[in-house]
């Protein structure tokens, strides 16, 4: 890498005067080969052969985009409210949102997981963490909807997740920032780190048959920063590995203070006998707070449940459920090789990548060949866990993804590339640039016992100079390499939304077949559901203003509504009549302090709309639905408060009735 | 825009079935012209198309002499969640034609397979094609039972006086 680096830096002193470009081995027109176009170009009308989920970084969602292609599918609200899909802004999705703290609006999704049955990717759901206001969200990939999202008591900086197991009995979720726990005094000295940060690990059980989350039990752990993690698999099933690092245990000026040490810790944690502990009885039952929020396909609605106690297990009591292992230098990624006996650990400072085996580390645990404790933890020596070390493999190793054919493919944050290595003998097969800072990388199925290891995604911090700009920001770049070569090849710049960190990908079949079309609108429980235009009605119960309506092409019922009047509360709850599959109706009205709502064929939403003036409020459709669109509208007449217009509503009556004279 | 796609999609997967029937000969016309006789040319040029019939997957149903009240009446709650939006029981056009006399103009098959086809009979059918020059709305996919489109038949011969 330094050769390389020497060659530009003479490469550029010689021809900088003569030409800028001629001395750009990184560019575009050395880095793509002809046939890129041809590997990525999917036909009109033909379909990709990949899904892309892709975090979406500090735009709180998730993104779907079909690979090779790199074509956008879909944007999943998740973490924050999206006024396009009416997500937190609906009666029925503003639970999904609630967390101890009330109503959040936004977080920071970094991570995604595909579930998995026996190390495979199975194609139910996908999981997502919130980054700053600890949750787990689980995405049901029938409707590509979050349908669960969970709270983490006793975190902060939930960063380190959502990472599963190979039959995703659990998700992890590990904390970034260590933090006194909720139930005790939080009001202390931020220098007294020492005495009163705790880490906590939340293992989230999955319901195998319908997803349903649990928080399981957490692991108690000294204060430290989590960083990232991976599930052991095949021989290692049963275990889980975190990077950490802070194992300074500083709390200013960390990016000093918290590399001080030449070696921080990957933490294994040995869950089934977790699991027997806990079982047992030896955890503690603590009192906390967090929102449990489920959202129903029958009722439409999501509910908020607030839970009130975890069990908590402590490490430094329970002496075999953790153990460090030292890791040059603050390690970030932490990841097992398809077989399970690999696990490799990327310091962000270090110039090496270690990689620990899973037997070496039963072996010294088994024979207690220990470097003392942590805070109670067992260290078990740097010897005794490695199996090798890449040597100079480039600068700033961060995440390691596997082909399932021997190679490993780490990317390097500090060189901007990815280094293609063998797990086997540990040597350096093949390097390719990124542009630039590469963070992730995807393989599909790529932290499986059995990856598919056609695509290389890297996901980049920075992207100056790879598309037009647009002012100071640019769209974050993800670059798509093919590996199914001996050397990998870029072939392809796509941007994507928010700052992409982690992704994974899957084969389309193992989603297409099961898609929800529509809700069959027989099986609508939503309470204020109007199941017939014969149903539809405004009811008026105290200042509060139900309207049951129904969408259909081309027209709401009711679509004139009068007698609202000043300070009252109206609720339209909107019946989509349609079962024809892409057939959504929107909903919007003016001055609405709120979003649009968009509706599903056969579901019901509510928007909540408090009027604030007194006059003629037209309401509209959204979504283009036929030729008749444009008349698909309606008015509301909202009058003073005390006045004595009577209530009434109707579709189709002509403006001749006596009562619109007035 | 997208429904505008959808047309010219539906409209490319109709012509292709064309194209397939008319190479696969025999069968399947063969089945459709003895069962109807009237079979003719539509105007894409299919041969095998039956306009008394329609295209879906009833060919033959059969009707009382009477009507059957339960099934008129199951037909009816399927009328009014899915079909009443639009459909008017007079002769008079809402969104889409009203329901009087349409079992007089219509043979069962082709109500049963029109409102259960409808994409497919409306890229076709001369009589389906004339209605949608007047409506401008393609019939939405209801997505019907086989017992739905029955009990609504049953419902619309009710509502033309059949006792």
């Amino acid at each position: 890498m330094k050769k390389l680096n020497l060659k530009l830096v003479v490469c550029i002193a010689v021809f900088s005067a003569v030409s800028m470009t001629a001395c750009r081995p990184k560019n575009v027109g050395s880095a793509v080969s002809g046939d890129a176009a041809k590997k990525t170009y999917v036909a009109p009308g033909k379909y990709d052969e990949f899904y892309n989920f892709v975090s979406g970084g500090f735009s709180g969602q998730m993104s779907v985009y079909g690979l090779p292609s790199a074509r956008l599918l879909r944007v999943i609200p998740v973490f924050s409210v999206d006024p396009e899909k009416g997500w937190g802004y609906s009666e029925e999705t503003k639970p999904m949102l609630n967390t101890s703290h009330g109503f959040v609006p936004w977080d920071d999704l970094h991570h995604v997981e595909l579930s998995q049955t026996n190390g495979e990717i199975n194609g139910k759901w996908v999981f997502g963490n919130a980054n700053n206001t600890p949750r787990l969200a689980r995405i049901d990939l029938r409707t590509f909807r979050t349908a669960e999202i969970i709270e983490l008591p006793n975190s902060a900086g939930n960063h380190s997740s959502p990472f599963g197991t190979e039959n995703s009995e659990y998700i992890v979720a590990g904390t970034r920032f260590s933090v006194p726990a909720d139930n005790a005094n939080g009001d202390v000295a931020i220098s007294s780190y020492k005495q009163n940060f705790k880490g906590h690990i939340s293992f989230v059980s999955i319901n195998p048959e319908n997803g349903g989350m649990n928080i399981a039990f957490q692991i108690k752990t000294p204060g430290v920063n989590f960083d990232l993690a991976r599930c052991g698999r095949a021989k290692s099933h049963g275990w889980f590995f975190f990077s950490c690092y802070n194992t300074e245990q500083a709390n200013t000026l960390l990016e000093v203070n918290a590399s001080q040490k030449d070696k921080d810790f990957i933490m294994a944690v040995n869950w089934k006998k977790a699991e027997e502990y806990l079982k047992a009885g030896k955890g503690t039952k603590v009192p906390v707070k967090y929102a449990h929020n489920v959202y129903s396909d029958e009722t439409h609605t999501a509910t908020s449940t607030i839970k009130t106690e975890v069990t908590v297990l402590d490490a430094s009591v329970l002496k075999d459920i953790c153990y460090f292992i030292p890791c040059p230098k603050s390690p970030h990624g932490c990841d097992v090789d398809p077989t399970g006996e690999f696990i490799v650990g990327s310091g962000k400072l270090a110039a090496l990548i270690p990689v620990f085996s899973f037997d070496k580390i039963q072996k010294a645990i088994a024979d207690k060949s220990y470097d003392g404790e942590f805070e109670g933890i067992p260290v078990i020596k740097y010897e005794s866990a490695l199996y090798g070390e890449v040597k100079k493999p480039g600068l700033g190793p961060l995440h390691t993804e596997f082909d399932g054919k021997g190679n490993a493919y780490t990317s390097f944050f500090v060189s901007s590339e990815v280094v293609k290595w063998n797990i086997k003998d540990l040597k350096v097969v093949d390097r390719v640039p990124t542009f630039y800072s590469v963070g992730h990388l995807c393989v599909p199925g790529g932290n499986t016992r059995k990856p598919n290891p056609k695509y290389l995604i890297a996901y980049n911090k920075i992207t100056k100079d790879r598309y037009l700009p647009t002012g100071p920001e640019l769209a974050q770049s993800a670059q798509l390499y093919d590996i199914s070569g001996e050397k990998m090849q870029l072939i392809l710049d796509f941007p994507t939304i928010g700052e992409p960190h982690y992704a994974q990908a899957l084969s389309a079949d193992l989603i297409t077949k099961n898609q929800v079309k529509i809700f069959k609108i027989e099986d609508n429980k939503h309470p204020y559901a109007t199941k017939g235009e014969g149903e539809s009605k405004v009811v008026r119960q105290g200042n509060k203003v139900h309207v049951y309506m129904t969408s259909v092409r081309s027209h709401f019922a009711p679509d004139n509504i009068e007698g609202v009047k000043m300070g009252d509360e109206v609720y339209f709850h909107v019946t989509n009549l349609e079962q024809d599959w892409d057939v959504p109706h929107g909903f919007a009205v003016k001055g609405a302090n709120n979003a649009e709502l968009l509706i599903m064929p056969g579901e019901t939403q509510t928007l909540k709309w408090v009027p604030e003036k007194v006059g003629m409020f037209p309401m509209y459709c959204t979504d283009f639905c036929s030729a008749l669109h444009q008349e698909m509208q309606g008015y509301v007449r909202v009058s003073p408060a005390g006045s004595n217009v009577p209530l009434t509503f109707h579709v189709g009556k002509t403006a001749s009735a006596p009562e619109a004279a007035k | 825009m997208r429904k505008l796609l959808i047309i010219i999609s539906m409209g490319a997967i109709s012509a292709f079935f064309a194209g397939c029937n008319s190479n696969s000969g025999g069968e399947s016309t063969a089945e459709t012209t003895t069962e109807t006789p009237q079979a003719t040319t539509t105007e894409n040029g299919n041969p095998s198309y039956d306009p008394n019939r329609g295209e879906g997957k009833f060919t033959k149903v059969e009707l009382g002499a009477t009507l059957d009240a339960a099934m008129a009446t199951e037909g009816e709650k399927v009328s009014n969640v899915k079909c009443s939006s639009c459909h008017k029981l007079t002769d008079e056009k809402l969104v889409g034609p009203g329901w009087k006399g349409v079992t007089t103009r219509r043979t069962p098959e082709w109500i049963m397979n029109f409102i259960t086809n409808t994409d497919a009979m409306l890229d076709k059918d001369p009589a389906a094609q004339a209605q949608l020059e007047i409506c401008l709305v393609r019939m939405p996919n209801q997505s019907l039972t086989n017992d739905d489109a029955r009990h609504l038949l049953e419902f619309m011969r009710k509502n033309d006086g059949v006792k």
